[in-house]
């Protein structure tokens, strides 16, 4: 492996970022499956960069999922999108901020379309009046809140209270990227660091102070993969490509994964936890799982924050191991609390307990 | 004839229309950029169909171009060319002026940089090289790893910016399918135990001999043809390259480890040709090599009365056409003077 290859080819691929005054619209799924990421986001821009970031309450889902699970036509795709787009410029804002992969995805896809056919997006214009009354403005920056994170990694860096290293031996933390397959294998000059060899999520990890691991399936599909999972009849093929990935990287003892997209830490969550039911396999150190995070969480972790407001007691692979390793502070006792309550969960079938 | 015409590239096609135009008895001045004449011939070893070596061509071509009718300037490229009521001015890249009475250009070709397919992993995974890399290993009679080792298994990729829509080449490159056989063999006379495996898209075995030497390659040395482009390359714990691909007569998705993988890298136009074409208003074909008059009766003329095209600086094409385009050249040169007079 040659890092000055990469780092060419990263040069080729690097995106203008907008510096402020986000539009910022949540994923539909990720509040169910990682809600604190959201909130970690929105605390790091507004309260440690100090950054203007707007949310709108009648923002709803982009229809990506049901755009990519063949259930939603393209036109009724784009015509609520322009919904979205028309309720960032009514709130007077123009750098769109996704927290979804399928919706950055899906965004760009729409806005490559209207470029190349004008006479649709003239039809979806006229769609959208119809229908809602609503006008709307391209946005002038179209970003995916990693690639946010990505622009700012040196100024969370230079505040970050741990490091993705093992305090024991002084070592980088050995971390697993993947970005997710909608955020740049469609549209490669959209993603920071292009599709083959994507940097978004290794230039954080760099900056915190770990080493990405570059194993031969990094490449391949979490198992979400959309109609892999959401046709019950395809769920063996959804665990299968997990699994491939997993095998693939265990040689390498990754310590964690870290993702970009709402499916893919779920996935690759979940799955580690069946696999080990089905088969007593664990592709960790000791026996464990690999712990799997979003960006925002590492992010979260990074600056110090505690890991149950970051929501990591949502996560099936436990991160206390990782925490233990980083030589973080915190309270294990206050895992299930919720509201000052504490909620006993029976945990004996889950991993790593 | 005192007539004065200036050649610009000194590779096959330069070098063959300067010797010729030279026994028609003109004044030629031949510029190369590089230091030395020859061009790409100089990075290959052994040629197609007949395993000639290189260096034979080299040496023909250089006995053409040693008289007395021939200045030679090396070194430099032609940046400016313009044409002044009949007679073309010319300037080097130092400043330099000269004036021609015509001008052949044969600026040839680039070979694609393999880098721009990613997925292949071209200057980023060590074991994944160049046709023109493997021509040089040839050339010290040593095929080995980065890590000093012989390699097990050696994969080849036809078609490496040739018919591929991503990188802007709709056209073929004529030239890689039978590179690919005429490297596979010479592997495997090399190392008879490695296994070579060929991934196309078609074999397109169009010139003389070339059937029979795919057909060679089959049966005497065992080499594997596996129709279906390589998607992606990786590189596994233990630095082996990891491949997928499939195999669309199998119709089946295929993943496989290797040593070695090697690029057939297609041809583009040259740099130097694409700046004159710019500088000099010469037009170019959605290929982007120089658009030829007529693509049967006037492939060696240009949309400029006076300069010609010799070579691979209008399509893609082997030696021997590479040579018989060159000499064609001459035979346009002295029409265009004689109807001139």
């Amino acid at each position: 492996m040659k890092i000055e290859g990469k780092r060419a080819i990263w040069s080729e691929y690097q995106k203008e970022i907008a510096d402020d005054r986000y539009f910022y619209v949540r994923s539909c799924i990720r509040q169910n499956f990682f809600p604190g990421s959201e909130v970690a986001f929105l605390r790091i821009m507004r309260e440690e960069l100090g950054k203007d970031v707007y949310e709108h309450p009648c923002h709803t889902t982009c229809s990506g999922i049901g755009y990519h699970g063949d259930v939603v036509p393209v036109e009724t795709a784009m015509t609520v999108v322009a919904r979205q787009f028309a309720l960032m410029t009514e709130a007077g804002y123009k750098n769109y901020v996704p927290s979804c992969i399928t919706s950055f995805g899906l965004y760009t896809e729409i806005l490559e379309t209207w470029h190349h056919f004008p006479e649709v997006e003239g039809k979806v214009r006229k769609q959208l009046k119809k229908a809602t009354g609503r006008e709307f403005e391209i946005p002038e920056n179209l970003a995916h809140a990693s690639d946010v994170i990505y622009k700012f990694r040196k100024e969370i860096g230079a505040k970050a209270k741990y490091k993705l290293v093992n305090k024991n031996t002084g070592e980088p933390l050995k971390v697993v990227d993947h970005i997710g397959c909608h955020y740049s294998k469609m549209f490669p000059l959209k993603g920071v660091g292009g599709a083959e060899y994507p940097y978004v999520l290794a230039g954080m990890i760099e900056e915190w102070g770990g080493q990405v691991i570059d194993y031969p399936e990094r490449r391949h599909c979490c198992g979400f993969g959309f109609r892999q999972y959401l046709v019950q009849a395809n769920r063996g093929f959804s665990i299968a490509c997990s699994k491939q990935k997993f095998e693939s990287m265990q040689p390498y003892k990754p310590d964690m994964i870290i993702t970009n997209c709402p499916g893919c830490p779920m996935f690759l969550d979940r799955w580690q936890y069946v696999i080990n039911e089905m088969e007593g396999k664990t592709y960790g150190c000791n026996g464990e799982g690999i712990p799997v995070f979003t960006y925002e969480e590492v992010a979260g972790l990074v600056l110090g924050y505690d890991p149950w407001d970051l929501g990591l007691q949502m996560h099936q692979i436990d991160c206390e191991p990782l925490l233990e390793k980083i030589g973080y502070e915190y309270d294990p006792e206050k895992k299930y609390e919720i509201n000052g309550t504490v909620t006993k969960i029976n945990s004996h079938s889950l991993l790593n307990i | 004839m005192n007539k004065h015409i200036v050649v610009i590239g000194a590779g096959v096609a330069g070098m063959e229309a300067a010797g010729q135009l030279s026994n028609a008895g003109f004044n030629v001045s031949l510029v190369e950029k590089d230091e030395n004449t020859g061009g790409h011939l100089n990075g290959w070893y052994k040629l197609f169909p007949d395993r000639r070596r290189s260096s034979e061509v080299k040496d023909y071509l250089d006995k053409l171009i040693n008289k007395d009718g021939i200045k030679v300037i090396s070194g430099t490229t032609i940046e400016k060319l313009v044409n002044i009521n009949g007679i073309f001015s010319l300037e080097t890249r130092e400043g330099t002026e000269m004036t021609a009475d015509a001008v052949v250009v044969a600026t040839g070709f680039d070979l694609f940089k393999s880098s721009r397919k990613e997925e292949y992993g071209y200057g980023i995974y060590d074991n994944v090289i160049t046709s023109s890399d493997l021509e040089e290993m040839f050339r010290k009679d040593k095929i080995v790893l980065v890590d000093g080792r012989v390699p097990e298994n050696v994969g080849i990729v036809h078609c490496v910016g040739s018919r591929d829509e991503k990188v802007g080449n709709l056209y073929c490159s004529k030239l890689c399918c039978i590179t690919a056989v005429k490297q596979a063999i010479e592997i495997r006379e090399l190392l008879p135990e490695t296994r070579v495996f060929c991934f196309y898209m078609d074999m397109r075995m169009g010139g003389a001999h070339y059937e029979e030497i795919y057909r060679e390659a089959q049966e005497e040395w065992g080499i594997n043809f596996i129709r279906g482009k390589v998607s992606e390359v990786s590189e596994s714990i233990r630095k082996k390259l990891i491949i997928k691909a499939e195999d669309t007569l199998a119709g089946r998705p295929l993943k496989m480890e290797l040593d070695m993988l090697v690029l057939m890298a297609g041809m583009e136009m040259s740099e130097g040709g694409r700046i004159l074409a710019k500088s000099a208003g010469l037009e170019t074909g959605e290929n982007r090599f120089f658009a030829s008059a007529d693509n049967h009766f006037g492939s060696n003329i240009s949309n400029i009365p006076g300069v010609f095209y010799a070579g691979t600086c209008t399509a893609p094409m082997n030696i021997t056409e590479t040579i018989s385009h060159a000499r064609a050249t001459v035979s346009d040169v002295l029409n265009y003077f004689k109807n001139r007079s």
